[in-house]
């Protein structure tokens, strides 16, 4: 391989990338010094000076603060992705192997509950949690995003399970296996990427959902979105605590995003480019 | 024929609950909110047992567009339309444009790509946070300038009182009457580009009803009885940066993964018939993707109608200035118990966001029907 000398085309590539960096980055930088510093050095002029002492006790303040919320939010997470992913998986089976005539029709229809304005349902989802005796805790919480998940973890699931080759399933039938079966013994194994997409996708979404927190749950069962909201809303509170409550709010999701970016990005496609 | 096996049966009975769940959770409570939206539910005993509730036809809907009290709503929604535009010209901007730099392989690529993306994994409540005191009037981005030694900015990103590009509400008739002439004439003449021989009817339609308006405009009926400006808010601009740091990477994403979808050879071949960079991607790799530029319209559009966390984070609920019809919603309904009034303001927002959605919806189903 010949030594390629290094274009000018190549250096402004680098320089445009690293200057989009750093305004990338820069709220983020923000958001870390205001949470490190005392509350007293916080000034408006001087926001983005580096803080003198590094304050930590912001972090299990605002912790303090938003445990409950934290709470909720895992408990409503794991619960509402767990269900959800059963019923997305089962139901991208169908949709993939077991295609009837209208299927198509009903996937699409089915879809088509992805790409509403959530406000269009609260009214009635809200009286139906009322009348069920759901409004106000979490299992009504869960109800819903189990529900309005089914679109998009149908979908990921179905699009996955198009790549498994029909003649797999075939085989399995002409050895006698059932419609069960053949799931438990041909499609699960096979699954597991699709179940980390479809979790990873659902969680983050779950977790930083804030309309149905506000509006379908009482003081006690707000998750962390509501409970940074009111933090953040107060007008006394000195900035260090929504600034450690903010990055208390992101610490799971981002580490999700870090540690499995590829699944994550796998999710954000799947809602949008159609396999 | 084929006979029904137990398996055909059991894969639909599997189905059922979900379908059913859509179909009453979807279906059934957008009839519902249509129901609402025709009747007078509100007011002190809204939320008893059995509210009372009267029809009173589209009054509601009426009361929004021309009721003497409803500016405030008037404005949400003219905010929601320059939000949603400006957030897809933007976000789709930078998106395309990190996108291109990323698709012409620097080294480090991942760790480019996993900075440009890690906002879209914040919730909206954490973005909104953080750019509140970004964006704070004598500090943050407006301090920035200082520490180059120059003069501090003084916008006021999230609380200007100023508004330009201004229009009268009254004649908000012949405003319409004349989006739908320039509409029909663009696409007449972007029909005409493509040499369809329909072109001619397009841009007759948007010219008739051009010189028409122009005409007799005066004739339409006012909307109101006295002069309503209503424009873009520039307090609005703190909020479309902020969705667009958050969702320019997601655009990136999608635009990343059809230009990788584009084949080597088709580049080298490009290249070697002379093709510049910014060639190949006018002329070959964007016309290639246009069904992603098509999805992310789809899903920014959707973002910005629904818009609620963002705002409600970054200026309050009840912000005059940068108000949206979500927000609004929330408030009518939950806050002040009108719910007749919130069901017709999210019928509304339903009703744009299904302009974009039902067509790619049905194209993608006819899509799918001919390759069965």
């Amino acid at each position: 391989m010949k030594k390629k000398t290094v274009k000018p085309s190549r250096v402004a590539l680098y320089v445009v990338l690293l200057l989009l960096v750093v305004v990338y980055l820069l709220p983020a930088y923000l958001t870390l010094i205001t949470a490190l510093k005392d509350p007293s050095e916080i000034s408006l002029p001087h926001s983005w000076d580096f803080p003198a002492v590094l304050n930590w006790k912001s972090f299990s303040e605002a912790f303090a603060l938003l445990k409950p919320n934290i709470i909720n939010s895992f408990i409503l997470t794991i619960c509402a992705t767990a269900i959800s992913i059963a019923l997305g998986s089962i139901n991208g089976y169908v949709f993939s192997k077991w295609k009837f005539k209208g299927s198509e029709l009903i996937f699409t229809l089915l879809l088509f509950g992805m790409f509403i304005p959530y406000q269009v349902i609260l009214i009635p989802l809200f009286q139906t949690l009322r009348a069920m005796n759901l409004y106000g805790g979490l299992p009504g919480l869960i109800l819903a995003h189990v529900v309005y998940g089914l679109p998009i973890t149908s979908l990921i699931f179905r699009n996955f399970y198009m790549q498994i080759p029909d003649s797999l399933v075939e085989s399995a039938t002409l050895d006698g296996a059932g419609f069960f079966s053949i799931y438990t013994q041909v499609i699960f194994p096979l699954s597991i990427p699709g179940f980390v997409v479809t979790s990873i996708w659902q969680s983050t979404q779950i977790w930083n959902e804030f309309l149905w927190g506000i509006t379908l749950t009482r003081h006690s069962a707000n998750p962390i979105t509501v409970g940074l909201a009111q933090l953040a809303g107060g007008q006394a509170v000195s900035w260090n605590l929504p600034m450690a409550g903010s990055i208390l709010a992101a610490l799971p999701v981002l580490f999700i995003y870090i540690v499995m970016g590829r699944y994550f990005i796998r999710g954000l496609l799947a809602g949008s480019v159609k396999g | 024929m084929r006979t029904v096996s137990k398996d055909r049966i059991l894969a639909g009975v599997t189905l059922l609950p979900s379908i059913l769940l859509v179909g009453i959770f979807v279906y059934g409570f957008i009839g519902n909110t249509f129901w609402t939206s025709l009747t007078d539910w509100g007011g002190v005993g809204a939320l008893s047992e059995n509210p009372e509730k009267n029809y009173v036809g589209f009054y509601n809907y009426k009361d929004l567009f021309v009721g003497f009290l409803s500016s405030g709503f008037r404005q949400d929604l003219v905010n929601a339309i320059f939000y949603s535009v400006f957030l897809l010209i933007g976000a789709i901007g930078v998106g395309l444009f990190i996108a291109i730099l990323l698709d012409n392989k620097p080294k480090a690529e991942g760790f480019f790509r996993t900075v440009f993306l890690y906002p879209m994994s914040l919730s909206f409540i954490v973005t909104g946070t953080i750019w509140r005191w970004l964006l704070a009037p004598s500090g943050g981005v407006n301090v920035l300038p200082t520490y180059v030694g120059a003069e501090p900015f003084n916008f006021r990103w999230l609380s200007s009182t100023q508004s330009i590009l201004q229009f009268d509400w009254q004649n908000i008739l012949s405003f319409a009457f004349n989006v739908i002439s320039i509409v029909l004439i663009v696409i007449g003449l972007w029909l005409l580009g493509k040499r369809s021989k329909h072109a001619a009817k397009w841009l007759v339609a948007g010219i008739v009803i051009g010189i028409l308006v122009y005409l007799f405009g005066d004739m339409l009926p006012k909307a109101l009885i006295m002069e309503e400006k209503h424009g873009f808010n520039l307090a609005t601009t703190g909020i479309i940066l902020a969705t667009i740091w958050q969702y320019s990477g997601y655009t990136m994403a999608l635009y990343l993964a059809g230009f990788t979808g584009i084949s080597q050879d088709l580049r080298d071949a490009a290249m070697l018939d002379g093709a510049s960079t910014f060639n190949y991607y006018r002329h070959i790799a964007i016309p290639l993707i246009q069904p992603i530029t098509i999805s992310a319209i789809i899903i920014l559009s959707h973002i910005s109608l629904k818009m609620f966390d963002l705002i409600f984070a970054m200026t309050g609920p009840d912000n005059g200035q940068t108000g949206h019809p979500a927000l609004n919603m929330y408030l009518t309904t939950f806050r002040a118990n009108d719910f007749a009034r919130g069901a017709a303001i999210a019928m509304l927002l339903f009703f744009l966001a299904a302009l974009f959605i039902i067509p790619y919806l049905i194209s993608s189903y006819r899509n799918k029907d001919e390759r069965a």
